[in-house]
């Protein structure tokens, strides 16, 4: 497996200000990798230093072998993709003759132009203008501008945003298609619910410092949260020594477990003839991002025995 | 540099589809032909008569028109794009900085050009075919001259424009800018100039004097066009070359300067601007 990217110990401040402190971030040949963060932890000014539209303080970037603020490095951007966050494109053009535009940039022949317009859902509006377009129809354009051709890394900045669920299901399919090809993708994102199935690794940022990285097992295991057991029957024992919320409603029992003693309470519970249904919650990503701002900023935090 | 005529050719075709194009070309092809059937109304008479009086005229008011034509046109080229996002955006293509910059200057010098060449040639036939004392022949030269020289002062403001957008961060602060600098070479400085002759009292040195307006492109396109007629009398400021007649060769040398220094500096600040 060939790196695509390499951060190493890389420092970004612009006038004192730190956006970025020692960021090590690396990502190889068809991985998807989540990256999430606050407003102003660093999103933004990753993905510029690995556009190379920004050089960085210290530290080394490099992007398919090479620096990307090169020259050199100018050629590698033709498998090269980038959505930004809030792109409004020429409102005068209709979305056919901006792709166009953006795909003799790229040197790639405008028939593909109506193919992606296509895939991305666009047919109707193909010779509209991007005046008339709503907010979604935008980011599907700029999400097929992205696309043109088919490019061996994607970065990709609120991608959702404005999709509706249906369409944020076949940009999602979309994204696991590509890396069945093998293309890399960097995905940042508020929008944390749903995202995990769709991310082989997730990195979270926090004030310009990368809080926490690694796939989202790897993170459970790491912050040690608790998983929620709820348990249904009658006369149901708990097992000696778990610690459980005081929410029985009837038959019904809430667990929090921590996750190694996960196997033997489950098991124990398993065995008991009362019980009729249990259900089990696992820390979701929407947990494990609170879970290190909360560290980050000082607040609660829970503490892994 | 293909890339250079693929920018270029979306920054000329803008300018069609928003009637950029349109709009000047009907401008100027107005003013100019209205300006030489009224042009001797203050002696009594209307008609097209005198080319050079034409000329002279016509060159005094593109003076006021071509540069402010021109600095509305560019003055959002790279700040508009940077507003838009869509800086960024381009930037991450396999496009360099300069080709980037090149492409839409020489897209925007070609509408300048395209529309000041059909606007005053439009107005030059409708003087040639309603005038009985005009000859088609003779107007050539003088008219050739003329919008060769317009061309280049349009040219010369769509550089500045870009010195401007280049540098500024908000496309509001631009225009802003580009309306002083307007002000500045159109009106400030000539007005400046003519302040210190009644000052002095005409009392300068004839010898340096006149090349203080080499320092203003407007001049040097008003000074080509008066030389072209050396017969014509020279009023106003105009009057202070008497002394030293700058050769129209040297004039448009001096313009094309004019174009290219604030296109290097365009290039140099657009290098520097950060992201």
């Amino acid at each position: 497996m060939t790196n695509i990217v390499e951060l190493c110990d890389v420092r970004k401040s612009y006038h004192q200000v730190h956006a970025l402190e020692k960021l090590d971030l690396t990502l190889t040949e068809g991985e998807v990798l989540g990256l999430f963060g606050h407003n102003g932890a660093g999103k933004t000014t990753t993905i510029k230093l690995i556009l190379g539209s920004i050089t960085a303080t210290s530290g080394s970037v490099r992007v398919f072998g090479t620096d990307p603020t090169l020259a050199g490095a100018r050629e590698k951007r033709k498998s090269l993709g980038f959505l930004q966050e809030n792109v409004s494109f020429y409102e005068q053009l209709s979305g056919y003759e901006v792709l166009r535009y953006f795909a003799r940039l790229k040197g790639i022949r405008p028939s593909e132009c109506q193919r992606l317009l296509d895939q991305v859902g666009l047919s109707d509006a193909v010779h509209r203008r991007v005046k008339t377009y709503s907010k979604g129809m935008r980011q599907r354009l700029g999400l097929a501008q992205a696309l043109l051709g088919e490019p061996k890394l994607l970065l990709l900045d609120e991608p959702t945003v404005g999709l509706d669920p249906l369409a944020t299901r076949d940009f999602y399919s979309l994204i696991q298609s590509l890396k069945e090809q093998g293309c890399t993708v960097i995905l940042c994102s508020h929008v944390l619910p749903g995202v995990e199935k769709y991310i082989d690794r997730a990195a979270i940022l926090g004030k310009g410092r990368l809080l926490a990285e690694g796939s989202i097992a790897q993170l459970r295991e790491h912050a040690c949260l608790p998983l929620t057991l709820k348990v249904r029957g009658k006369n149901i024992q708990i097992p000696a020594g778990l610690n459980y919320l005081p929410h029985i409603q009837q038959d019904e029992v809430l667990l929090q477990l921590l996750p190694h003693e996960k196997m033997s309470a489950m098991q124990s519970l398993m065995q008991q003839e009362g019980l009729s249904d249990f259900d089990l919650h696992l820390p979701s990503l929407e947990d494990l991002y609170s879970h290190y701002i909360e560290k980050m900023t000082g607040v609660g935090g829970t503490a892994c025995i | 540099m293909y890339l250079v005529l693929v920018v270029a050719g979306k920054e000329f075709q803008d300018g069609l589809r928003n009637r950029w194009v349109v709009a000047i070309a009907f401008i100027l092809a107005l003013l100019a032909t209205g300006l030489a059937y009224f042009g001797s109304a203050a002696s009594g008479q209307v008609g097209f008569s005198s080319l050079s009086s034409t000329i002279v005229s016509l060159a005094s008011l593109a003076v006021f028109i071509i540069p402010l034509i021109a600095l509305m046109l560019a003055y959002d080229g790279i700040v508009g794009e940077d507003e838009n996002g869509t800086l960024l955006l381009l930037l991450t293509y396999p496009l360099s900085r300069w080709q980037l910059l090149c492409g839409k200057m020489f897209g925007h010098g070609l509408i300048m050009a395209f529309s000041t060449l059909t606007g005053f040639t439009t107005s030059a036939c409708i003087m040639a075919i309603f005038s009985d004392e005009l000859q088609w022949l003779d107007m050539l030269a003088p008219f050739s001259v003329f919008i060769g020289s317009a061309i280049l002062l349009g040219w010369v403001f769509v550089a500045i424009a870009y010195v401007i957008s280049t540098t500024v961060t908000e496309k509001s602060k631009a225009a802003g800018i580009a309306l002083v600098v307007w002000f500045l070479f159109v009106l400030v400085f000539d007005l400046g100039l003519l302040g210190i002759l009644v000052s002095t009292e005409g009392n300068v040195d004839a010898k340096w004097f006149p090349y203080l307006l080499l320092l203003n492109p407007t001049d040097i396109f008003r000074l080509i066009n008066i030389t072209y007629f050396a017969d014509q009398q020279l009023s106003g400021l105009m009057a202070v070359v008497e002394h030293a007649r700058f050769s129209i060769g040297s004039l448009m040398g001096g313009l094309l300067l004019w174009f290219l220094i604030p296109a290097v500096v365009a290039w140099v600040s657009f290098s520097r601007r950060a992201l």
